[in-house]
């Protein structure tokens, strides 16, 4: 019986403790809600908190109850047994008392819930599609329209096999954070390329799904700057665990500077739609887009995985005629683990399609250009 | 077939087929319930080994015993084989033995129909762990298989979703069965109200059963035919929309977790009061509660998609409609409470794990409020604080529930007493090791980490290896289990019909161990 007790003294010191202390972000025994950093983000630590102290008393008034019984009626101790077996009275009372208790907590939800679902007149709207295994970020209104990148995981694959020590934000780190000022409302339009993701950045309280062929939205405002990590929290295959948020609240003087930085380097990478590659050039950036892009699937020796992921190497696509490889890159293949990628640039499909065609053991021998990708699309 | 024809006055001329055969061919109640605990332990400790994988594998950060894409297989059969293997057949297995018992009865209604209930699982559990052996594996999409991931994955899926079929058909056939031996088979005088609530929460769950299970085979077939003929049920680019599976997903996935609790509902409330000396207390509103929590459970399922983005009302409505539940749910609590409360108790094995049930699932009950509310399940959905939710209501509630039955009627099952030392130790190391295991999972929860990851953040680090060593613990312990059961049918000492002082109920007026064909002549109920 004691360890029972005892069981009963942990819980209730954890559950006060846990009801306490906003710590900071990566601490290895954080036991609560990481410290809200938007209004809905401590609407929902708050409404926790409450929460956990309401369960905690009936906790000790139920248990209390019980193990005093336990305790006192056992016929050990030679206790003669009742034999009452009902009271309506008592019955009705502990009926309709959780009923307002549970309205109790109902009321500040249900205020939270409308906030939540307020996304109306955003200065910042950024649409995200989650693809197999990174995030897309297309910044549609607001200061910053028209910016656009991919946001994928930083931490080296040796850190993951365990050939390197692992860094402080392990997995939990981006190559193109989210960078977002602080103060404006964000209103993130979510999609999905191929399976359901979802978008979640504790901090903020902020988790929605993307779903493939659909539009979710949600939204949040940054009270202050920094750095604030989440993670995809649908099952969406092999790499799941390995597509991180990080989000970048700045300053909004921080922010302009950022937007002005991004316009200068998009228009140095725009390339003229009719420029003519070698194939030497073709490869060698085809084979950084394989890498970013395909090599989760396919591998890096093209082989992909039996029975689940496609071989590329000396597959009938990769050695066939050009307009199906492009057309299979472009547009995916229904009902497989193969996504379409025709958000990559013309630039970008012409590489891979021309590395592939030509690594290995494949020797198709042929170059692909990205006017012909411009042509394909049309 | 001739052989099993029980047309034999008096079973002291039954002849049984022997071996093999006996167990092929028979329609008795008990060799069936046998059956049914049998299959579901193997199929828990099956289960079992790929939970202790997964624990393995976040011992410690980085990727160091199985690859992300056989993880993700492990946690998408662990999540099938428990909840279809392990825990459904186990209640079916108590109904089978316990039903015919407490109602008076000689066997079930449809003795054939029983044998092809049990018969179609192990073909099915072979379909389904076979599929890790066919080329892409396993499914590994979740057992909650929504597409399109689903529909990405290899053969195996389309294995575990005929599997899905005939467990479904088996447990249809089941309930049908048990719902007619309860109405039509009872002894006289026993009117539905004078029902032990065992008998009771089983045909309220057998309802639920039938009508829930066809949905999850709609569901599976339309995910079947998208992933092999073409159509578009669940895919936008074609018309549909794969929100549309999770609601039919769930509409059978919700009543499908009261379907895993309410007979575990059932077994507490006989073992409390045979324990406490004294009757169940509220035994009306305990009824009324068990069937307030089956209405409830199918107008909540949209709660385990708050995420999946739905309209403000419709968050509110399946807010509102699943925390209503909580009072049904309290109300057992209190009445559990209220039988103990001046009792005369003693505190055997059973007695144990039902106030271990009760402690526990109330715990998990508090977490199920918590999710419960949409902001706060915002934060928790998908991650281990979900995880930790639904085991401290499944393992400390359905499987405690089992454990407390199985120790409460294994004197009346073998005609021996069971070890109460090794099941008091069954049950203290059962309890550490549990709480070892998923409480700490709640502060994973909320710091951050998601579920189904093979992989996580250095800041998850000290608390994942204690869950771990948790489950190597509990997972072992298991093995007690199994050792004591063993003693209790070669030997011990020999229990008498009614072993437990305080017990009331008819399956205990028979002499142990309870005869092949339990009432012959339907007892007299008062």
């Amino acid at each position: 019986m004691s360890s029972k007790a005892a069981s009963t003294i942990v819980w209730g010191l954890t559950a006060a403790l846990y009801s306490g202390l906003g710590m900071a972000a990566a601490d290895p025994h954080q036991l609560n809600l990481p410290e809200p950093q938007s209004i809905i983000a401590r609407q929902i630590y708050d409404q926790h908190t409450m929460l956990l102290w309401i369960c905690l008393a009936i906790f000790i008034g139920v248990f209390g109850v019980m193990f005093y019984s336990v305790l006192k009626h056992r016929k050990s101790q030679g206790y003669k047994a009742a034999n009452f077996h009902h009271s309506t009275t008592v019955e009705i009372i502990w009926t309709i008392i959780p009923f307002f208790i549970l309205a109790g907590m109902a009321y500040p939800a249900t205020k939270t819930i409308i906030a939540m679902k307020d996304t109306s007149s955003p200065d910042i709207t950024v649409k995200t599609t989650g693809y197999q295994w990174k995030w897309g970020y297309d910044y549609l209104t607001g200061e910053g329209e028209g910016i656009s990148f991919l946001s994928a995981l930083a931490t080296p694959k040796a850190q993951i096999e365990n050939a390197q020590p692992k860094g402080e934000n392990y997995l939990l780190e981006v190559d193109n954070p989210l960078v977002v000022p602080v103060g404006k409302k964000v209103r993130i339009l979510l999609t999905a390329n191929d399976v359901i993701h979802a978008w979640w950045v504790p901090a903020l309280g902020s988790k929605q799904d993307a779903i493939p062929g659909f539009i979710r939205d949600t939204w949040f405002t940054a009270d202050k700057p920094g750095t604030y990590r989440g993670q995809c929290a649908e099952l969406c295959g092999k790499e799941h665990g390995f597509m991180p948020i990080v989000v970048e609240a700045v300053e909004p003087a921080k922010y302009t500077q950022w937007v002005a930085e991004q316009k200068k380097k998009s228009a140095a990478t725009a390339v003229d739609a009719n420029k003519v590659f070698t194939a030497e050039e073709l490869k060698a950036e085809g084979e950084k887009v394989y890498t970013a892009n395909c090599v989760a699937c396919h591998q890096a020796n093209g082989k992909g995985i039996p029975g689940t992921f496609a071989a590329l190497d000396g597959s009938k696509i990769a050695t066939g005629p050009k307009a199906d490889h492009i057309n299979i890159v472009i547009n995916g293949k229904n009902g497989t683990a193969m996504a379409a990628f025709k958000h990559l640039s013309d630039i970008q499909i012409a590489a891979v399609v021309t590395y592939e065609r030509n690594s290995w053991g494949n020797t198709a021998g042929d170059v692909v250009q990205p006017s012909e990708i411009n042509e394909f699309r049309k | 077939m001739a052989a099993v024809h029980d047309h034999d006055v008096g079973h002291a001329h039954d002849h049984h087929p022997s071996g093999m055969m006996r167990w092929m061919m028979t329609t008795n109640h008990k060799d069936i319930g046998s059956m049914y605990l049998w299959f579901s332990f193997i199929m828990f400790l099956t289960g079992g080994v790929m939970a202790l994988t997964i624990r393995a594998e976040l011992f410690q950060p980085g990727i160091q015993i199985v690859q992300p894409e056989f993880f993700n297989q492990l946690t998408t059969m662990h999540g099938l084989v428990m909840v279809f293997g392990a825990i459904m057949p186990a209640f079916v297995g108590f109904a089978n033995w316990q039903i015919p018992m407490m109602i008076g009865a000689p066997d079930m209604a449809f003795a054939r129909m029983n044998n092809w209930s049990f018969w179609l699982l192990p073909p099915a559990a072979l379909l389904l762990t076979a599929s890790f052996f066919v080329p892409g594996g396993a499914p590994a999409g979740g057992w909650t298989i929504y597409p399109p991931l689903s529909v990405q994955m290899g053969m195996g899926m389309d294995m575990a979703i005929f599997a899905l079929h005939i467990m479904g058909a088996s447990s249809i056939m089941g309930s049908i069965n048990i719902i007619t031996t309860i109405l039509n088979m009872r002894a006289p005088g026993m009117t539905l109200m004078k029902m032990p609530l065992f008998v009771w929460t089983w045909l309220i769950t057998a309802y639920l059963l039938v009508m829930v299970m066809p949905v999850l085979a709609g569901a599976v077939t339309m995910l079947l035919t998208d992933r092999n003929f073409g159509t578009n049920f669940f895919n936008a680019a074609g018309g549909g929309d794969p929100v549309m599976f999770q609601h039919i997903f769930w509409f059978f996935g919700h009543p499908e977790v009261y379907i895993m609790i309410l007979p575990a509902f059932g077994i507490v409330s006989e073992i409390i009061p045979t324990f406490a000396r004294k009757p169940l207390f509220g035994y009306s509103s305990m009824v009324y509660a068990t069937a307030s929590i089956a209405i409830l459970s199918c107008i909540v399922w949209a709660h385990h998609m708050f995420t999946a983005g739905m309209p403000v009302t419709g968050q509110l409505f399946f807010m509102y409609a699943t925390m209503l539940i909580a009072i049904p749910t309290g109300v057992k609590v209190f009445n559990w409470t209220a039988t103990m409360w001046r009792g005369s108790m003693t505190f055997e094995t059973p007695m144990l794990f039902a106030i271990g049930f009760i402690f526990l699932f109330t715990v998990g009950g508090f977490s199920g409020v918590i999710c419960a509310i949409v902001p706060i399940d915002i934060q928790v959905q998908d991650t281990y604080y979900v995880i930790a939710h639904f085991h401290y209501v499944l393992v400390s509630g359905a499987l405690f529930g089992i454990f407390g039955g199985a120790y409460y009627w294994l004197p009346k099952w073998t005609g021996h007493m069971y070890d109460e030392t090794l099941g008091k130790w069954h049950f203290w190391l059962s309890m550490f090791f549990f709480n070892l295991t998923f409480f700490v999972q709640h502060f994973l929860g909320l710091a951050g980490m998601p579920r189904r990851i093979p992989d996580y953040a250095l800041q998850f680090a000290d608390f994942n290896m204690i869950s771990s060593i948790g489950a190597f613990g509990f997972g072992f312990t298991q093995l007690l289990f199994l050792y004591v059961v063993l003693k209790c049918i070669r030997g011990g000492v020999k229990a008498p019909a009614s072993p437990w002082e305080g017990a009331k109920t008819l399956e205990w007026t028979l002499p142990s161990p309870a005869p092949y064909h339990s009432f012959e002549t339907p007892p007299v109920v008062r």
